[in-house]
């Protein structure tokens, strides 16, 4: 058996961190992709130029910031120290928050573009039928964007499954925690195992192109319809 | 029931570089029709009485409910207020069937206006086209549920925005029977926008006239239609509407009289019962007129009618003639030769011969 426990260790660490941080992506890039899209507000572009930062920031300096932050003396480390919560760097919950934060554009842009597309028109044609802002948000909103949750999904699940530089400068290297697929794949590497190293990157190459095969394949057949 | 009540709306309509001043009061029954050109301001309207816009300093009542009242900050949104919409393009609900369009007004309704679900369905004629999905249906299909829609959502009052603009001849004569059904079937007060004046003949009963950012008159269509400064907005298209009952059928001229107060023309044969009640429109321009009564000529429909007043028309040196046939309004659009040739002078009683009447039922 080439793939060893340690491998499926990582695998399985990998499918959760992506799993809770794409929900919670979710959770939080619908409001604020729905915010921006519909907010006549100034601070629009601040907000978008904040979002869209991970695009362009290097990982390293993303992950350095977040571990300066989250450290006992950072003001999110004193927070959640306060909180009895103890810090968050070289754990899974800090995991996830550096990956939502890491992914964030990649959720909140389809999903902007998605809603930005749906224009005025369905949510006042559900107002004048009594539906509330909330109802039609989700009666007419949600349903109409459903090609770019798609996307959103599946991009920020991926991005997530992908990040190496962030994982490595917040979460470490331990395994069962914070040691995911790209960072055993370096371990492998390090260690000059190639065999492994191939299994490894080449299941995360297939799975890459399966999920943008998938992705323009759905979106091609809406685009048909 | 507060069926009747008037619609009373001050709105002070105001975008940079426009503002239409709207103190109206509406009758609370019937079809109300908004007309000018586009960007007259007539849209704006309409989405201020829905709740759409919000323009300050503005009141408006409807059915004996306030629905704005800026003077003590009360504004009720969109989704509080019993309005049907029907927009320029049907802007259906693209992930739902037509069942589900339907039903989207009808279960978020909080009151009834006694408007069953399978009675508008009958109505509209979209038996057939329930379980379809929007995008396979034709445009005038699409307008057709989207009425359907506004109607289910059990509205006090009906808006319509230009509701055929959108749709070629063949499907407008395909949806305005469904609005003159709506029309003589339904209570509910209907405001209408357009700026098709065949629509507003056809389909109103009061009429609203908007032009060079005012409201240029509001009255009874008949009476509206032919006052001379209103017909002037209508440029060629300028004339009356009057309602006529079907009296006789001549089997073997293929003609069918239909009378009015003021005396009778004659239609090509029509195919409906004799009593039926026929709207017709009279254009200014498709009538002439005579001191005399002309025994030799090819037109048929000469009705005897007193001179009330004229003015000068859009067309330079033609006058617009308004006339009295015993309580029914007529216009005559002539050359100002001919109106001092003729000698017209108020209270002259003579001939006007009616070259063109086209049936709008």
């Amino acid at each position: 058996m080439i793939v060893s426990e340690a491998d499926l260790d990582a695998l399985l660490l990998t499918l959760k961190v992506a799993g809770i941080s794409t929900g919670l992506l979710l959770l939080i890039g619908t409001p604020v992709a729905w915010w921006l899209v519909r907010t006549p507000s100034r601070w629009k572009s601040l907000v978008n130029a904040v979002v869209a930062l991970p695009l362009v920031l290097p990982p390293t300096v993303l992950g350095f910031y977040l571990l300066v932050a989250m450290s006992p003396t950072g003001m999110v480390g004193r927070v959640t120290t306060a909180l009895g919560l103890g810090t968050l760097p070289f754990t899974f919950p800090g995991l996830v928050v550096a990956s939502v934060l890491y992914s964030f554009p990649f959720v909140v842009q389809p999903l902007q573009t998605a809603f930005a597309a749906i224009g005025e028109r369905p949510l006042e044609v559900a107002a004048t039928l009594r539906a509330n802002a909330l109802d039609s948000f989700f009666s007419v909103a949600v349903p109409l964007a459903r090609p770019g949750f798609i996307a959103a999904t599946v991009l920020g699940f991926a991005h997530t499954v992908g990040e190496f530089g962030v994982v490595l400068m917040v979460g470490g290297n331990i395994p069962g925690q914070t040691r995911v697929l790209s960072v055993q794949i370096y371990n492998h590497v390090e260690a000059l195992e190639y065999a492994q190293a191939h299994w490894l990157a080449g299941g995360l190459l297939v799975f890459s192109f399966a999920v943008l095969l998938c992705l323009y394949g759905f979106n091609a057949g809406t685009v048909k319809k | 029931m507060t069926l009747g009540l008037p619609l009373i709306a001050r709105f002070n309509i105001n975008y940079p570089g426009f503002a239409l001043p709207v103190d109206l009061t509406l009758p609370g029954h019937g079809v109300t029709a908004l007309f000018g050109h586009s960007g007259c301001g007539k849209t704006s309207f309409l989405r201020a009485v829905a709740g759409l816009e919000r323009f300050p300093d503005s009141y408006l009542e409807v059915a004996g409910e306030v629905w704005q009242d800026d003077a003590k900050g009360l504004f009720v949104p969109v989704h509080r207020r019993a309005v049907g919409y029907v927009f320029q393009e049907a802007s259906l609900f693209a992930h739902l069937s037509v069942r589900q369009n339907l039903a989207y007004g009808l279960k978020r309704s909080r009151h009834s206006a006694g408007l069953a679900f399978e009675q508008v369905v009958d109505w509209l004629g979209i038996e057939a086209l329930l379980d379809r999905r929007p995008e396979r249906l034709s445009g005038g299909e699409r307008q057709r549920i989207a009425i359907a829609r506004a109607l289910l959502s059990q509205p006090k009052l009906l808006l319509f925005d230009e509701p055929l603009s959108a749709l070629d001849i063949k499907r407008k004569a395909e949806i305005l029977p469904f609005l003159e059904r709506l029309h003589s079937q339904l209570d509910i007060p209907m405001l209408y926008v357009s700026h098709s004046p065949d629509e507003v003949a056809r389909l109103a009963d009061f009429l609203v006239l908007l032009a060079d950012g005012k409201v240029l008159a509001s009255g009874l269509l008949h009476e509206t239609l032919a006052r001379l400064d209103v017909a002037d907005a209508f440029a060629d298209e300028a004339g009356v509407a009057i309602d006529t009952v079907l009296a006789e059928h001549d089997v073997q001229d293929q003609l069918s009289r239909l009378d009015f107060p003021g005396g009778s023309i004659f239609v090509a044969r029509q195919a409906q019962p004799l009593g039926r009640k026929l709207r017709c429109r009279i254009l200014a321009r498709d009538v002439s007129l005579n001191l005399e009564r002309q025994q030799h000529s090819s037109i048929l429909n000469i009705v005897s009618a007193r001179v009330l007043d004229f003015a000068d028309s859009a067309t330079p040196g033609n006058i617009l003639v308004r006339l009295d046939a015993q309580g029914t309004p007529l216009l005559a659009k002539i050359t100002r030769r001919s109106l001092n040739h003729l000698g017209l002078s108020p209270g002259m009683v003579l001939w006007a011969q009616v070259k063109a009447v086209a049936l709008l039922e």
